[in-house]
């Protein structure tokens, strides 16, 4: 199936028009943040602080990306492990987030969470950091830049290629996916 | 006895930490073009195609393959009759993983207090190197960048010996499933059976140092390998895990005598960036 173009950030209609299993291809700008940005975002949204980005129809990229060669964007800039974000997930999705890319399971919390906020959760490919690099075409640190690979960057993305693993019906693309090819 | 610069073993690991994260060998490399053959998902397709044009534009362009250059593994055959001169082997190695690191824009993923500070070091130190003496005047050096990813899909059971073939392919499949798409699929499984709940990690560890394609030379052993893997794939959880028939690209077991008490078992997970070099000197 043809992948569907999708802009960043995303409109409740475009996150229900999606399902568990489909391919799209993301261009606008995202946000990077993984475990330690996580952890000082819902420390402000607990405080009722302001955060240092707006969160509303977001996509937040689970990535911490090898520095930059002299000339590129980005370095290599595949996602990481999304089960480590579930604790901070349904806050997020609260305050305005509409879709998370990373690889992997994620929580029933997180899962009922995507249904009650209208989100999505994408996996991007795992491991295939150097061909994601070349679907950013810009990257900057706008918060947190002592956390080094795990600072908050704004990307502009090109085509960048996630595949629908939650979607805000209750599907889910790893329990549907394994079943279909089990023997 | 033969001298040996500790200069050389820093420069030569230096270069080894680059080359393994710019290069997925070729027999990781030839196990993902296979699978894309007979993997029957289109989806499963697609990222098999995505990880070989991966593979083809860090090659091309000296970018890593992926974003997690990992923890620096090594396993060092140190021939007994090499002087090293100089510093201490240790310091030498971890010389080379700063430069190669540093050098090569990869990413610095250690901590140094585990528990509460957590800062990064900074520069990829401390490596987790392994270290035999063995006869001649060679010093052998495997390299593996290992991604935490993987790393943390890992397990280990102190079987009962009664569990016999049974009780390890059980607690290997049911690992592996549980773990799913967390660990990056499609997966290489690194299997330690026998031997200390220590001896049998580090054989684990050591299973995914060995190049696809060469099974176990007991063909005992290399028999339950493929019936782990047809096993595996059999899941159904296919590359990323989004369903398909490639879940793993190989199993491989490291065996080792055990206590008439014990069978212990352990698993140690690789991703398809399955990254790891050799060189002797
Ligand atoms: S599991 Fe492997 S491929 Fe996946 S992010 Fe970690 S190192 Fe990269």
């Amino acid at each position: 199936m043809e992948p569907k173009r999708i802009e960043a950030p995303l409109t409740d209609e475009v996150v229900m028009s999606l399902k568990a299993g489909d391919n799209v291809l993301i261009n606008g700008v995202i946000y990077t943040a993984r475990d330690a940005a996580h952890k000082k975002l819902v420390e402000l949204m607990d405080k009722g602080e302001p955060l240092p980005i707006d969160l509303q129809g977001q996509f937040i990229y689970y990535v911490g990306p090898t520095p930059e060669k002299p000339g590129n964007a980005i370095g290599s800039a595949g996602p990481t492990t999304s089960g480590r974000m579930d604790a901070y997930t349904p806050k997020m999705l609260e305050q305005g987030m509409k879709a998370c890319i990373g690889k992997g399971l994620r929580n029933q919390t997180v899962r009922d969470a995507l249904i009650k906020y209208k989100g999505l959760y994408l996996a991007a490919v795992g491991g295939a950091g150097a061909l994601l690099s070349k679907r950013i075409t810009k990257s900057e640190v706008v918060a947190y830049p002592e956390l080094g690979p795990e600072a908050i960057r704004r990307l502009e993305v090109k085509d960048f290629p996630a595949t629908v693993i939650n979607d805000a019906y209750g599907n889910d693309l790893y329990v549907e996916g394994a079943k279909e090819y089990a023997r | 006895m033969r001298e040996l610069a500790a200069s050389t073993i820093s420069e030569n690991v230096a270069e080894m930490c680059q080359e393994a994260n710019f290069y997925l060998g070729e027999d990781v490399f030839d196990a993902l073009k296979k699978s894309l053959e007979t993997e029957e998902s289109p989806t499963g397709k697609e990222v098999l195609k995505q990880l070989i044009e991966n593979v083809e534009i860090a090659r091309s362009e000296q970018i890593p393959i992926c974003q997690d250059t990992g923890f620096a593994v090594f396993f060092v055959e140190w021939g007994q009759e090499v002087h090293l001169t100089g510093s201490t082997l240790e310091e030498a190695m971890h010389a080379g993983v700063r430069k190669g690191y540093e050098e090569g824009y990869l990413r610095k993923s250690i901590v140094d207090d585990p528990l509460y500070e957590r800062k990064n070091t900074g520069d990829n130190t401390p490596a987790v190197i392994y270290t035999d003496i063995v006869p001649g005047d060679k010093v052998k050096i495997a390299f593996a960048p290992k991604g935490g990813g993987s790393e943390n899909m890992s397990a280990i059971k102190m079987l009962k010996p009664s569990d016999g073939e049974e009780g390890v392919v059980d607690f290997v499949v049911n690992h592996v499933k549980a773990a799913g798409p967390n660990p990056c699929p499609p997966i290489v499984v690194g299997i330690g059976i026998g031997g200390t709940f220590d001896k049998v990690a580090v054989n684990a560890k050591k299973a995914l140092f060995r190049k696809l394609g060469e099974p176990h030379p007991d063909e005992t052993f290399a028999a339950l390998e493929k019936k782990i893997l047809d096993k595996i794939n059999d899941l159904g959880v296919g590359p990323q895990g989004f369903g398909g028939r490639t879940f793993a690209l190989a199993v491989h077991i490291e065996t080792f005598p055990s206590h008439i008490a014990s069978m212990a078992a352990a698993v140690n997970i690789n991703c398809h960036a399955c990254r790891h070099l050799e060189r002797t000197i």
